[in-house]
């Protein structure tokens, strides 16, 4: 039987003080919504399958909070899941997994929205799942059960959760969760099976309902092709984008405990025109769409009023690129002045420039300045697609070095495709000129913090035909560089292969790896991104006892026909355009942003009537001045 | 100005630590757009000061707080706006003008009472009490350090409460600075487990 919120309630009262950071379990913030369960018809259910700490700080499901809430007739609560102390007491006192603003358990909910950010999440939704009490497979789910959706950059190959996930959001979910809700609304009314609830859902823009598609196989286990199953089924699924980006939410939930970004969100820009090749958020997030400056100095003033915070964050893939980005540096500067604010402006580019836009932000000198040149070599770059000139990047630091601050920090990553030991022992090189440069300014106070994380070829990306490092690679790569800057003044920082690899299975596996992460789940596997609790041996057993070798996913490159498993998604960039990015690189050709110039990538005819209808600079990419178009097909 | 605030600290707030609580009070006054005083320096502080820690999971209606404003408003005006920036959690009891040298807080505070509900209550509890308030002194150890808790007893009785609300101990015990007694010490000197409790702090004693 379903535990009642009182129940929930009385059986907290009891384990709460006796576990770590109980404020992560009781809600009741500044900001939160709570709504009358009885007189609202939809109750969805939000979930970041990570402690709270976590999860708080995704602005994807505030968003999705303050869009449903806004609405008379459905209401959103959230989920985190619990810390290991707190697991086990809720098991041991059947607690199940509950809805911070009313602990109703999710089983009771009408929907559950899973956030998927990154792959590492996955049995942690798999392990919320049971903690509900909820059935794990999809295909075990009845109508008294919760509509299971999950969204964010992973479910763009959503195949490997195709098992547990009843439909996918594949896009952006500000207008597609509206068109969800309704169509579930429609579907309790009626009270038909719930394949009919899946059916009417794959009719929406932008969701993928697994169930409707079925791949076949090669006997060398690549794809043969994909069937849609049902005559309705959209082949290929295209993600959804909104034309417009939407008034950004101003009243978020202000924690009682510290969270990994306590501050102020303000998406400035979604997307990004540099085209990196290895860059998944690049590829899947295109159109660039800008907010005005104005808007977002009032979406942050009104954010200020309500939450209080000290903080904000200025987020976007590039902030140098976006448009406005002086202006905006100084309307935040001239109307926040005096305030005790920090402003924070990740991503800049490498450019003396960004240090005159950070230098502007007075109080924002927190931190260290973050570069992220990605490779050493000029060979590298050009294959990457971020050519920045050795000499331009030491000017770079030399300048943030004489402009007050003491730490810089430099990401790199290791694995790109054909690189040699040499390009690894360049990184070592530039990381001790770098320092060196800052040396001569502000001697020993010079620090340096490279941050070299490994390669992964994510799908629909213009390297997702590429190999991947094996682990003896990737650990003579970091070999080299931990033996040469060993100095007290670096403190170099990497990723362990392994988890490495259990990404890059995650983001490029079929089906098959349900299996998998069903298997690794019930061995224990769950906290995947946690490096204290990541299990490798446990994902090791899951792909021996699914038959399965893991270096099919990994260290194979694929031949440039070969059908991958998320081909029936579709990012609205062509395979053709990947394709021909993909033999640059192997020519060491690069395209610089295309706001200067259009590459085709597959956007504008993809969504030419979105755009005619909202020309002007909200987007980056350029007018249709036609009235009449064809729609290429891809 | 510096302003003193007597508050309390309710259910919604209970598992809000120290520092944590600290910074919820920074977040109050700039939602007030009451212009707090910072310190100097490269990293400003607001400055914000709390009377006497109170541990995670204790609920109170008699917390202190001292906060210096840049500028000088009436009192009436500061409630005005303060009162509906309060979350959840937060509810002002009294404020005041305090003089700007007057002494910090936590110099100040010498004791504390609390009342300590008990969710299940020992058979044999006023024998505890009788065997604990009778010893010269209780010996425990907290944080690898040994110390005698007894003297920092001021006050224990049990107390049944009137209705069917559950019985309770009131207690007052130190809280002089490097001389604290501490409740869930004390439930652990009865054999009683702490999370078997509810614990509100009523009153602090030393404040001028």
């Amino acid at each position: 039987m379903v535990l009642t919120p009182e129940e929930i309630y009385l059986r907290l009262e009891r384990i709460l003080p006796t576990v770590q950071k109980p404020g992560r379990y009781t809600g009741g913030e500044l900001n939160q919504v709570v709504k009358d369960w009885q007189s609202t018809p939809t109750h969805l259910a939000l979930l970041f399958p990570d402690i709270y700490d976590i999860g708080m700080s995704n602005l994807g499901l505030a968003v999705l909070y303050d869009q449903v809430n806004q609405r008379p007739d459905a209401l959103a609560e959230r989920a985190y899941l619990p810390w290991i102390d707190m697991e086990a007491a809720m098991r041991q006192a059947d607690i199940p997994l509950y809805s911070l603003e009313t602990r109703h358990s999710l089983a009771e909910f009408d929907i559950l929205g899973i956030s998927l950010p990154y792959e590492t999440l996955y049995t942690n939704a798999l392990n919320a799942l049971h903690l509900a009490g909820i059935p794990l497979f999809a295909a075990e789910r009845h109508n008294s059960h919760p509509l299971v959706i999950a969204g964010g950059h992973t479910t763009f190959n959503p195949e490997p959760m195709h098992a547990f996930i009843d439909a996918f959001v594949i896009g952006e979910g500000e207008e597609v969760i509206h068109e969800i809700i309704h169509a579930h609304q429609v579907w309790k009314q009626s009270q038909l099976p719930r394949t009919e609830l899946l059916r009417s859902l794959s009719k929406i823009w932008g969701v993928y309902v697994p169930t409707l598609y079925e791949p076949h196989y090669l006997p060398d286990g690549t794809i043969e092709r994909i069937e849609p199953l049902d005559d309705n089924a959209p082949r290929p699924v295209l993600k959804r984008i909104v034309p417009v980006l939407p008034p950004a939410p101003t009243r978020f939930i202000v924690p009682y405990i510290d969270t990994v970004h306590n501050r102020v969100p303000v998406e400035i820009m979604r997307g990004c025109t540099r085209g990196c090749r290895f860059c998944h958020a690049g590829m899947i997030n295109r159109p660039v769409r800008q907010r005005g400056v104005e808007e977002v100095v009032n979406a942050i003033e009104a954010a200020l009023q309500h939450t209080g915070y000290e903080e904000i964050g200025l987020l976007s893939l590039s902030s140098s690129d976006y448009t406005h980005i002086v202006e905006l540096v100084k309307a935040v500067g001239q109307r926040f002045a005096g305030k005790h604010l920090a402003v924070s402006l990740p991503s800049l580019r490498i450019e003396t420039f960004s240090i005159e836009l950070m230098d502007a932000l007075r109080d924002s000198r927190r931190g260290g300045f973050t570069l992220a040149p990605e490779a050493a070599s000029e060979r590298m770059r050009a294959i990457i697609n971020k050519p920045v000139s050795t000499e331009q990047l030491l000017e770079t630091a030399r300048q943030v070095y004489s402009r007050g601050w003491t730490t810089l920090k430099l990401y790199f990553m290791i694995g790109h495709p054909s690189e040699t030991i040499e390009d690894v022992q360049a990184i070592a090189d530039l990381c001790k000129a770098v320092l060196a440069e800052g040396r001569k300014v502000i001697g020993r106070r010079a620090r340096l913090n490279p941050g070299v994380s490994t390669f992964i070829p994510k799908p629909h990306t213009p390297f997702q035909w590429v190999s991947c490092d094996t682990i003896e690679q990737i650990q003579a790569k970091q070999a080299l560089l931990k033996r040469e800057l060993r100095d007290r003044d670096i403190k170099l920082t990497w990723t362990n292969p392994q988890e490495t690899m259990l990404e890059a299975w995650l983001s490029r596996g079929d089906r098959r790896m349900a299996q998998v992460i069903y298997r690794a789940w019930q061995k224990g596997a769950k906290l995947d991104a946690w490096q204290e609790h990541f299990n490798y041996p446990a994902w090791q057993e899951a792909f021996a006892e699914a038959g399965l070798d893991p270096a099919f996913y990994t260290h194979r490159s694929r031949p440039i026909d070969e059908v991958f498993p998320w081909e029936h998604i579709s990012t609205g960039v062509h395979r053709k355009y990947l394709t021909e990015d993909y033999l640059m690189s192997l020519s060491g050709e690069t395209r610089i942003d295309c706001r200067q110039q259009c590459y085709a990538c597959g956007i504008l005819p993809t969504f030419t009537d979105m755009r005619r209808q909202h020309p002007g600079e909200v987007w980056q990419c350029p007018e249709v001045k036609t009235q009449k178009v064809t729609v290429i097909q891809e | 100005m510096r302003i003193r605030i007597t508050f309390s600290k309710t259910e919604a707030m209970r598992y809000t630590g120290h520092l944590d609580l600290h910074r919820t009070w920074e977040r109050t006054f700039r939602r007030a757009a009451l212009p707090l005083a910072y310190s100097q320096g490269f990293h400003p502080q607001p400055r914000l000061n709390l009377a006497c820690a109170l541990p995670l999971g204790f609920t109170s209606h008699c917390e202190v707080l001292d906060a210096w404003l840049e500028i000088d408003l009436p009192l009436a005006e500061i409630e005005a706006q303060l009162s509906p920036a309060l979350p959840p959690g937060l509810v002002l009891q009294s404020m005041a003008q305090v003089d700007n040298h007057a002494p910090a807080l936590q110099t100040q505070v010498q004791s504390a009472d609390y009342t300590v509900s008990l969710l299940d209550t020992p058979a044999d509890l006023q024998s505890r009490l009788d065997t604990l308030l009778s010893s010269t002194n209780i010996l425990r150890e907290r944080r690898g350090k040994s110390y005698d808790l007894r003297p920092l007893i001021e006050h224990l009785e049990y107390a049944l409460a009137a209705s069917d609300a559950p019985p309770c101990l009131l207690t007052r015990l130190a809280a002089r600075e490097g001389a604290t007694g501490r409740p869930e010490e004390l439930l652990a000197a009865l054999g009683i487990p702490f999370e078997n409790t509810r614990i509100h702090r009523t009153r602090l004693y030393g404040i001028e």
